[in-house]
């Protein structure tokens, strides 16, 4: 067992709550950049929210992004750089519901760029608000008494609405435990190795725990992936589109 | 270079790729449509990347990564199109990024119209985002001008690491005169350190983010940054000096402004024109050569006349300031003589 993380994982003091998936994601994408050798190469952007502090969490030349458009800022990036690799990493609310036009749009132009969503089923940074990927009858601080889907709508799958899109890579991983970790990992990867590649783009979407928006303990809301999360977001890769496609 | 005949905002597109301009971003709206029709051919034959967005928040959001991965970025708009690129201006801004964002100004409110016009002035000068800044706004009066004022602008957004407006209107975008290019000029991706192009090991992560999270001095500096960038004054006095009653006028109404100087002249009414050629940093500088003065009148083409805000800041309360507004039209000379006349009767002769 490998007890050492990546060289670009600061471990300056981060503002995430206990239990949080975030830095579980920046584990990952920092070991796969390594094994990649990619560590000095990635340029990465991320959302305003909670994974903003993933400026300081990972040594990455970074920029934080406005709400909902760092997808649009990384297709910049990566035409000016078009050598290095380059990710957008945001929320469920950024890229489904106000940055929807842009990760729509990436797609339909598969435009060469990574995009990390990290889906925890709602709002984190401003308290917990329902989003576009709330189950029903969640309760969070907008739907007091539970998300109805007659008004608010089902959970936004991605895998639903972007399979028809010609993109290279579409795959939801979780970060519950360690198992969904590995297979998380080897999304992560495999999207970047197509990136890399010029295959277009690769939206890589991890089921991730929120305990203190959810009111759970950490264990409870990892439990509540696997229990609550998974029936309705489906593991595995959507689409992987083949190089000489 | 031999001059050209060529449309504003044309010759303002292949201007920008003069500049080094190698990203352009935008999305389409009537008056500015031009630059992006030009650039979507002419980008690709000089290497450069074009992409149609979206909309226009996309657009100034590639903007935002071009400008921080090192290219000189530009975008452009109209009206409706340049409300929605003040989020990501704000944010160029915040983070002390350089882009160039053209506003070829339509008239009025909401959707208003796409005839020419100059009420984006409040907008434009004011921080049309949310937050606490300005940015340098340049005004060109002609079609010669919108080539020149790019490698300006773009200078200028580095020289200072923040976006530069261009101030431009239907038309000037819209009509053809002779021009000259500049010569093309090359930009190197890398000229600066801060730009993000991967950290190598041991070295320092670079952080494209709101200044105020990384400046020891934020007040200190951003205070010292805008206080150098209002020294950026620039304009044109045309027989200020002996002026009774000075005209002032940018871009396009400049122009109408500048032969209504002469005409009144002819007749023995002493005008001048004061052109302030950045908006903001506005051009109080000029308002000394105004020593005969006894009012000044504003024309542009809007109606509450944005400008005399800034005219009664330089001038002080010891004069008269008015406005002739047009709006669907460009100002004529005989209604402006006719107002300034009304003004100095007013004054008492």
């Amino acid at each position: 067992m490998r007890l050492v993380a990546p060289e670009t994982v600061t471990f300056t003091q981060s503002g995430f709550c206990p239990g949080c998936g975030h830095g579980l994601a920046v584990r990952l994408i920092a070991e796969v950049m390594e094994e990649m050798e990619l560590s000095e190469k990635l340029l990465a952007i991320v959302d305003v929210a909670c994974g903003s502090l993933n400026i300081d969490s990972w040594r990455f030349d970074t920029i934080m992004a406005a709400h909902g458009r760092p997808i649009a800022t990384a297709v910049g990036v990566k035409k000016v750089r078009p050598e290095n690799p380059v990710m957008a990493y945001i929320g469920d609310g950024a890229a489904y519901s106000i940055g929807m036009a842009e990760t729509m749009h990436t797609a339909i132009r598969n435009d060469n760029v990574v995009a990390i969503v990290i889906n925890n089923s709602l709002y984190g940074m401003t308290g917990g608000q329902c989003a576009p990927t709330s189950l029903p009858g969640q309760i969070t601080t907008s739907t007091p008494k539970g998300k109805d889907p007659k008004k608010a709508g089902m959970p936004f799958r991605v895998d639903q609405a972007f399979t028809g899109l010609d993109i290279a890579y579409l795959a939801r991983g979780s970060m519950a435990d360690a198992k969904g970790m590995m297979q998380s990992k080897k999304y992560i990867k495999k999207a970047f190795e197509k990136h890399m590649r010029g295959e277009g783009f690769c939206l890589v979407e991890l089921l991730s725990p929120c305990p203190t928006n959810l009111n759970m303990t950490p264990v409870k809301s990892v439990e509540r992936i696997k229990n609550e999360m998974i029936p309705f977001f489906p593991l595995g890769e959507f689409k992987d589109k083949k190089e000489e496609e | 270079m031999a001059k050209v005949l060529l449309k504003g905002n044309e010759a303002l597109a292949e201007a920008a790729l003069a500049a080094g301009c190698r990203f352009y971003s935008g999305y389409p709206i009537t008056p500015q449509t031009e630059i992006l029709e030009y650039l979507s051919w002419r980008m690709e034959e000089v290497g450069g990347e074009f992409i149609q967005a979206e909309s226009e928040l996309a657009g100034i959001n590639m903007v935002l990564g071009a400008a921080a991965a090192g290219a000189r970025a530009l975008t452009t708009s109209s009206g409706p199109g340049f409300s929605l690129k003040q989020e990501g201006i704000s944010y160029l801004v915040a983070a002390d990024l350089p882009a160039v964002i053209v506003d070829v100004m339509r008239i009025g409110t909401g959707l208003g119209d796409i005839a020419q016009g100059q009420g984006d002035y409040w907008q434009l000068t004011r921080g049309g985002g949310h937050g606490d800044y300005h940015t340098l706004v340049l005004a060109p009066a002609s079609v010669q001008e919108n080539a020149d004022m790019m490698a300006e602008a773009f200078d200028l957004a580095e020289k200072y690491r923040h976006p530069v407006l261009i101030a431009s209107d239907a038309a000037i975008g819209q009509m053809i005169e002779a021009v000259e290019i500049p010569e093309f000029k090359e930009h190197d991706i890398n000229k600066f350190d801060w730009t993000i192009k991967g950290c190598k090991k041991g070295t320092e992560q670079r952080k494209i983010q709101n200044v105020y999270y990384t400046h020891p001095d934020y007040e200190g500096y951003l205070t010292e940054k805008y206080r150098q960038m209002e020294q950026e004054q620039r304009y044109e006095t045309v027989q200020v000096e002996d002026a009774e009653l000075v005209l002032v006028a940018y871009g396009i109404s400049s122009r109408v402004c500048r032969e209504t100087v002469e005409i009144a002249r002819e007749e023995g009414l002493k005008l001048g024109l004061i052109r302030p050629i950045t908006l903001w940093p506005f051009p109080v500088k000029a308002f000394e050569e105004a020593k005969a003065a006894r009012a000044f009148l504003t024309v542009e083409m809007n109606i509450l006349g944005q400008m005399m805000d800034d005219v009664k800041l330089a001038v002080g309360s010891g004069y008269p300031v008015d406005h002739y507004g047009s709006i669907f039209e460009i100002p004529e000379s005989d209604g402006i003589i006719a107002k300034a006349k009304e003004m100095l009767k007013k004054e008492g002769k």
